[in-house]
């Protein structure tokens, strides 16, 4: 009975803090049911009991009652103490990360998240990949507005902010997959900007720290190119079959005449992705906004930037 | 104030003269009398007029809203208009609506008639005050035909200052209105503390005027700060200068922090007034002297003066440090008992009262049950941990809704029923105004408990698209946000039917003590032909009427306008500080 009532208003708890939060949840929940269901017994009760049965009625002078009114200043400020430590514990719990948790770095990006294993050189976009039972620390930046990283599952939230670092951090319980949220309203994309989170066992953890540690210096330039596309979120305002996103589509794109917004065209040659992709703000295709992000020339390689022109070469 | 020693007054009772057929409305006419009016209740009414307008307006564009979540994905508009759309929503509601609502609408029109006075203390400031208000107004309008402004009612940097919208207009229209505000807070404060007639001493002021005077205090000191937060936004957005945007040097953090130190006491000006307003009806309506009338008194202004101490509670997860996280949770709570006795002191009220159920005490009745709900859920994001889980989602929005409208609309609500007799010298109908106040309760509980799950389950706020699993939620939610649209309806045509077919109103429907009852309804220019005199409380229903209709007799009262008429009857009093005489 209890079990369905908690699962009607909570999602699984799948992270270690999530009992004691939930417990708080449920403990204020109930004692407000009870309160509110009291008062509006006490209404009704009193509109009926009371209700005017003639015009001269004389009401009696109450005007205060002491003990009455110490009993409700008093009882309620117990409560609220008990709430209040309750929820302070659980606060510290969700704000301190153990030491041996293993760190990963989160990026918030219009619209998309990335995440970079630094010790094992691996970069994931809109997916992150975690063991089960190892507690995670998350390092969160921004790198434009401010977005927030919110996972229900694990009941953890914390703002991602530019210019400043943020840390977070979980250990999952169960094997599955959780959907996290941007919760920090930053534009049109945002309620599109989420992620899955896969939590896998131990093993399954190794096989894909192997998968993803494949040589990027060996790969061709095309698949380095669909790679970096994939990884550096352009996939979420470009798509690459012709429908029109944030931004154009790549399909087709190559050779194609480019109308931009100060009139003047262009034709879409290698050089002109190259300097699309390294300096967006200098041309702009019209009938778009002007927000494709400017940091790509200082973060990408020559070799990504390389692959990545390849890349939307082929897609014609 | 006390006089020193003690001034013999001679004093008589004036019988009220039913429906004169001068009155405010109609001594001047023309719109010049209007726009140029000093009246205090003229005043009022225009801006009873604007904020139903602007209501009407919030209020379309949230039907909107829903409408557009009955699907997952897009249903009628893109995301861009979505998110322009919940901005107007939150920037009309709040700073057009809300804000100017119980105070400068009811407000106006009832402080002096309530206090016994013949106007404000500066009815030429009053007037600024509502002309500055429009202008602002007009910044907002411009701003919308303008690109509109996209970043949410909150303004948060740096996105405020990155995006291609209306923000420099828009939040220069917050600014000017915030002047509007403070002019209103600066009059009504000097009105209380100068302009009580004879008799009424602090403890005989009706809980509607503390709640005001409060509210006013707030006003003054908080707004002046939110002035200087969007001048500084405007100035980073118009100039480059880096404050808080972190690509020019400037920290986000900081900004937020800003804004809530007047946001959240802004939360106080909106909810203050309405507990103001619960006073007056619960009493009337049940004939009773309200239990504990210091204690609602003065913890009005304990919350306006707590209420400075917690804006840190809307940022648990922006990057604060934990300690101040810890603190503003700790003083959070205390904000909460105040609110919550008040509450316990209405109800006992009710005990062995006699309880009428007219339109306005429903409305009452109706604050008091969504008003807890969102106490309660307040607490609930007051708790460190599960704010964490909370804050952000819809379960925000839903305590927000329900401290709002369920506490603030639906108190305004029932001020209105309450004084609309005495606005407008006429009746309505008191069926169809039950029938439309029963559908708005069942409509808006429809529309507000479902998010309240949508919340606690992970569905974030101010967002367009949302995954599968929160449909039924959303569309159950949808669907109370057209009943409440058919409730509103109703209510307009029979108010409006009262407008012109309504019957005639007594000076007194409700067998009121205050003293609003105890002049014309509609109340004639000067509000009172003579000096009014108080020496009961203002909830004395024990007490004979007449003797609430009492003024200085004799021809030194100014007025120069004397009936002898039957039953007036001459006595004695002594004027001044008669404090903890009822
Ligand atoms: C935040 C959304 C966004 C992201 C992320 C983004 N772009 Fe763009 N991009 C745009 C928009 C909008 C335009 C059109 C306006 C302009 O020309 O600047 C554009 C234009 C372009 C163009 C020129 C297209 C034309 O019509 O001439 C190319 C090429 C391009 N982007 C490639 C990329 C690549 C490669 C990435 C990833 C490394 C990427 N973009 C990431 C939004 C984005
Ligand atoms: C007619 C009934 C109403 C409905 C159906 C309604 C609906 C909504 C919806 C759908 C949102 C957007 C939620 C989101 O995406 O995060 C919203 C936001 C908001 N509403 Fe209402 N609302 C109503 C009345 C009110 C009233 C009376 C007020 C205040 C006086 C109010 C104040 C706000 C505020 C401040 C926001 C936040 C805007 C923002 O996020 O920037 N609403 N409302
Ligand atoms: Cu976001
Ligand atoms: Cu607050």
């Amino acid at each position: 009975m209890f079990e369905r009532f908690a699962e009607f208003f909570l999602p699984p708890q799948r992270s270690t803090v999530a009992a004691e939060v939930d417990g708080l949840f449920h403990f204020i929940h109930i004692s407000g049911f009870i309160l509110f269901i009291g008062i509006v017994a006490t209404i009704v009760y009193f509109a009926i009991k009371y209700r005017r049965k003639s015009e001269d009625e004389i009401t009696p002078v109450i005007s205060h009652n002491t003990r009455l009114e110490i009993a409700w200043s008093v009882i309620p400020t117990i409560m609220i103490l008990i709430v209040f430590s309750w929820g302070f514990r659980g606060f510290l719990n969700v704000n301190t990360a153990p030491s041996d948790a293993f760190e990963i770095n989160v990026t918030g990006v219009s619209w998309f998240w990335e995440f970079e294993y630094p010790d094992d050189g691996i970069m994931l976009t809109d997916e992150l990949v975690v063991p089960v039972n190892q507690p995670i620390k998350l390092n969160m930046r921004s790198e434009d507005v401010i977005h927030s990283f919110f996972v229900p599952d694990f009941r953890i939230k914390k703002d991602v902010l530019p210019g400043r670092n943020t840390t977070t951090w979980f250990e999952a319980t169960e094997v599955g997959e959780s959907i996290m949220f941007c919760a920090e309203y930053c534009g049109t994309e945002h309620s599109a900007m989420d992620a899955t989170i896969r939590v896998v066992s131990e093993e399954e953890y190794e096989e894909f720290l192997e998968e993803e540690a494949v040589d990027i210096e060996d790969m061709p330039l095309a698949e380095l190119g669909e790679l970096t596309f994939q990884q550096q979120g352009c996939q979420s305002c470009h798509s690459v079959d012709g429908t029109d996103m944030v931004g154009p589509s790549m399909q087709g794109l190559y050779q194609s005449e480019r109308e931009l917004d100060d009139g003047s065209t262009v034709t879409a040659d290698e050089d002109y992705l190259r300097r699309s992709i390294v300096d967006p703000r200098a041309e702009v295709t019209a009938g778009y906004p002007n927000n494709m992000p400017t940091f790509y020339g200082d973060r990408l390689s020559d070799r990504e930037i390389d692959a990545l022109v390849t890349y939307i070469k082929e897609l014609q | 104030m006390a006089d020193s020693g003690s001034r013999t007054l001679r004093i008589r009772e004036f019988p009220i003269e039913e429906n004169p057929p001068k009155n405010y409305l109609n001594h001047e006419r023309g719109l010049m009398s209007w726009l140029f009016t000093l009246d205090h209740k003229r005043i009022g009414l225009m801006y009873l007029a604007s904020i139903v307008i602007a209501f009407f307006l919030g209020g379309m564009l949230a039907v909107g809203l829903r409408t557009e979540l009955w699907t997952p994905a897009g249903t009628f508009i893109d995301a861009d208009t979505y998110n322009h759309i919940f901005t107007l929503h939150g920037v009309i509601m709040v700073f057009l609506f809300i804000i100017p609502s119980i105070p400068a609408a009811l407000g106006n029109i009832f402080l002096p008639i309530m206090l016994g006075a013949k106007d404000v203390a500066f009815p030429r400031l009053n007037l600024a005050s509502f002309w500055v208000y429009s202008l602002g107004a007009v910044f907002a309008l411009y701003s919308i035909a303008h690109g509109g402004v996209d970043t949410g009612w909150t303004f948060y940097t740096p996105y405020s200052t990155e995006t291609g919208s209306a923000v420099i207009s828009m939040t220069l229209g917050a600014f000017i209105m915030g002047f509007s505000s403070i002019m209103t807070g600066v009059n009504f404060i000097a009105t209380i503390h100068k302009m009580r007639s004879p008799g009424m001493s602090w403890g005989r002021m009706p809980l509607f005027l503390w709640s005001l005077y409060a509210t006013s205090i707030i006003q003054v000191l908080a707004t002046p700060v939110l002035g200087i937060t969007l001048l500084l936004l405007v100035m980073e957005r118009a100039l480059g200068i880096g404050i808080f945007d972190p690509a020019l040097g400037g920290d986000p953090v900081l900004y937020q922090h800003f804004f809530w130190f007047y946001s959240h006491p802004a939360v106080y000006i909106m909810i203050v007034p309405a507990f103001g307003i619960i006073s007056e009806l619960i009493t009337t309506f049940s004939r009773k002297v309200i239990f504990g009338y210091w204690a609602i008194a003065l913890s009005s202004l304990a919350i306006a003066f707590i209420g400075f101490l917690v804006w840190g509670h809307h940022m648990f997860v922006s990057g604060q440090s934990e300690l101040s996280s810890v603190v503003f949770s700790f003083l959070t709570f205390f904000v909460g008992i105040p609110t919550g006795i008040k509450v316990l002191n209405w109800v006992t009220t009710l005990y062995r009262g006699s309880i009428s159920l007219k339109t306005p005490m429903l409305y009452a009745m109706i604050f008091l049950i969504l008003f807890t709900i969102g106490g309660v859920t307040g607490i609930m994001l007051g708790a460190l941990s599960v704010n964490v889980h909370l804050h952000d989602t819809y379960y925000v929005v839903a305590h927000f809704h329900y401290v709002m409208m369920g506490g603030t609309v639906f108190a305004f609500l029932g001020g209105l029923h309450y004084w609309w007799p005495k606005i407008f010298g006429k009746m309505y109908n008191e069926f169809w105004a039950k029938v439309s106040a029963v559908i708005l309760f069942i409509a808006f509980n429809v529309t507000f408990l479902p998010q309240f799950v949508m919340g606690s389950q992970g569905m974030p706020r101010r967002y367009f698209n949302y995954i599968e699993e929160f449909q039924v939620m959303h569309q159950i939610s949808t669907v109370g946000s057209w009943m409440l649209g058919v409730g509103f309806i109703i209510m307009a045509i029979y108010l409006v039917h009262s407008l012109y077919k309504g019957e005639k109103a007594p000076s007194n429907p409700w067998g009121g003590r205050t003293l609003e009852w105890m002049t014309a309804s509609p109340p004639i220019h000067h509000n009172f032909e003579h000096t009014p005199v108080i020496i009961h409380g203002p909830y004395d229903h024990h007490k004979p009427i007449r003797e609430f209709r009492l003024g200085i007799a004799g021809s030194d009262n100014g007025h120069g306008h004397h009936t002898n008429g039957d039953g007036a009857h001459t006595e004695e009093v002594e004027s001044g500080d008669q404090t903890g005489s009822r």
